[in-house]
């Protein structure tokens, strides 16, 4: 049995409907990515699968129980780190873990071996006693997740875990993540904007937009959609007889090169510079995720994530 | 339950500061009162005493209040959610929160009951320990107020709304710093609206004597403990429908 499955899953309020009947599964031991702009849905889908919010209507079990009928046995399950930090700053990072081993009834025998545990996972152990507002903001996402971790959850939400912090931080909190699911069979549900990021670490993403979702795949499988790697071409091209290779899908030209979609282009390339005529240039990329969100919307993902979270903060500050 | 309890009292021990000015203020608005209006009166120390009990009682109306107030800080830190997500009922987050800040609440007007003794207050052992059995069932209906206030706030920024419409009409009207027998009818319908005049009272009858008290003690008990529970039951409900 899937460990989350998902029917016709809606959140309606007053005029806006931010989760809009959406429907998946995801298998144990899956790292599964919720991917999409700001305020497409992701943040409420997870507030729902923890039993924060209500669902208005539709069907949603973590672990087999309801999320709606049995909260308690939902939330013995599960673990979360949310979007903003929500760990108490007047208190140490160890205090603050022992204030969660309290809450879930840890046995108390228990309680300092497995803080120590998950405080080597994430390199904290030296840190323990110092207040949490002494933390760099990395470093009390690490607390955080150290803190989700605590209770073996069965289903690890992690909703938008690198937001705003600096490249080099969110790589080493993904080192963590990705380190986590072997270690475990642990089931990851993340929610993200950055795409390269969804990439590199999820087994399946869903991609989620205004509610709906709008594809759901391997990463592999939703760029091989797009129909193979892009190829850019500037010189003298011969544009129509490219067109007649059958490993060339698409062929347009925008600003003066040629943009190609070639299947297998590592394979083909040779085949296709012989007869493109006269090159000046080639250029050669993988599709990534933000192909895929463009072919799907028809929007670039990474500007609206960008300038929505830009009034986010401007309404926040007033 | 214990859990909260030691979030409560952890953070509110390494707020020195706080711990620091909640006693203090009541003492110096004991003092400027005391001796203010007691001045006019021509025997300040009488009146110091009279308005002793009402202090104590208003330890409990500040620092209560907030401090129950305080879960809307929790929601603005996100420290809530954490809460809510655990597998704790909301019955127990809230008996839980309620505990955490009676612990701080006590502990001032406790602390502020043992000066007393300097500022020539005279108890006996009964006295001196039924005053904190007072204070323990007043300050419990309080915290639970103010709880509930806080989980309808929506931020912070109303705590300003809490002091001028809650807390002041509360100490005001409870008769801390006057006595009740003079006062027009509509003021004397509102100070027996107000459980803190029960509180102030039955403080005034343990400490005083029975001569100082308007009302039978037993039946300021009885109104302090109707409060208590209609309180609970109000705040698990509305700990209930508590949504982020």
């Amino acid at each position: 049995m899937d460990i989350i499955q998902i029917k016709n899953l809606t959140k309606q309020y007053d005029k806006l409907t931010a989760v809009d009947g959406i429907s998946f599964d995801v298998k144990e031991g899956e790292i599964f990515g919720l991917l999409g702009p700001n305020g497409a849905g992701k943040t409420t889908t997870l507030m729902m699968l923890s039993t924060l919010l209500k669902p208005t209507s539709g069907f949603a079990s973590v672990n087999g129980h309801d999320v709606v009928k049995q909260q308690g046995l939902v939330r013995n399950s599960i673990g979360m780190v949310f979007q903003d930090p929500s760990s108490d700053t007047l208190l140490s990072g160890y205090e603050n873990l022992k204030l969660h081993a309290l809450m879930y009834n840890l046995p108390l025998k228990e309680i300092n071996s497995r803080i120590d545990k998950v405080l080597d996972l994430v390199d904290l152990q030296k840190r323990k006693h110092d207040v949490v507002k002494k933390y760099s903001g990395g470093m009390r996402r690490r607390l955080e997740i150290a803190r989700g971790l605590l209770h073996s959850p069965k289903v690890f939400f992690l909703d938008e875990p690198t937001l705003g912090l600096d490249p080099q931080t969110r790589d080493h909190i993904w080192e963590y993540i990705q380190n986590l699911a072997k270690q475990t069979k642990m089931t990851i549900i993340v929610t993200t904007h950055y795409m390269e990021e969804a990439e590199k670490l999820c087994n399946r993403i869903a991609i989620i937009d205004h509610g709906k979702i709008a594809a759901l795949d391997s990463p592999a499988n939703l760029k091989r959609a797009l129909g193979g790697d892009k190829v850019i071409l500037k010189g003298r091209i011969d544009t129509e007889t490219l067109k007649k290779f059958p490993f060339v899908k698409k062929a347009e030209v925008i600003e003066g090169a040629v943009h190609l979609s070639v299947e297998q282009a590592g394979k083909n390339l040779q085949e296709l510079l012989c007869s493109a005529g006269d090159v000046e240039n080639v250029e050669v990329h993988s599709p990534d995720l933000n192909d895929v969100f463009l072919n799907l919307t028809g929007r670039a993902m990474r500007e609206e994530g960008e300038a929505s979270s830009y009034i986010q903060d401007i309404t926040r500050a007033t | 339950m214990y859990a909260l309890w030691y979030r409560e009292f952890r953070v509110f021990t390494r707020e020195k500061s706080r711990v620091f000015s909640s006693v203090a203020l009541p003492l110096f608005w004991y003092f400027i009162f005391g001796n203010g209006v007691g001045s006019m009166k021509g025997n300040a120390v009488d009146y110091q005493h009279f308005i002793f009990p009402g202090f104590l009682a208003m330890t409990i109306i500040f620092t209560g209040l907030f401090a129950g107030a305080y879960i809307v800080w929790d929601k603005k830190i996100d420290f809530l959610k954490e809460v809510l997500i655990t597998p704790l009922s909301r019955t127990t987050v809230f008996f839980g929160k309620a505990m955490g800040s009676m612990t701080d609440a006590l502990i001032q007007s406790y602390f502020l009951l043992a000066i007393g003794i300097f500022l020539g207050m005279k108890y006996s052992v009964s006295s001196f320990l039924l005053s904190m059995a007072i204070l323990f069932i007043f300050a419990y209906g309080l915290i639970s107020l103010g709880l509930i206030i806080g989980s309808f706030m929506e931020s912070p920024e109303g705590y300003g709304l809490i002091s001028s419409f809650v807390i002041y009409p509360l100490f005001l009207l409870s008769g801390a710093v006057y006595p009740l027998d003079n006062l027009p009818v509509w003021m004397q319908v509102l100070t027996r609206i107000d459980p803190a005049t029960y509180a102030v009272d039955a403080l005034r009858f343990v400490i005083l004597g029975a001569k100082y008290a308007n009302m039978p003690i037993l039946l300021d008990i009885a109104v302090l403990l109707f409060f208590d529970v209609l309180m609970a039951f109000v705040g698990t409900w509305a700990f209930k429908r508590l949504r982020l």
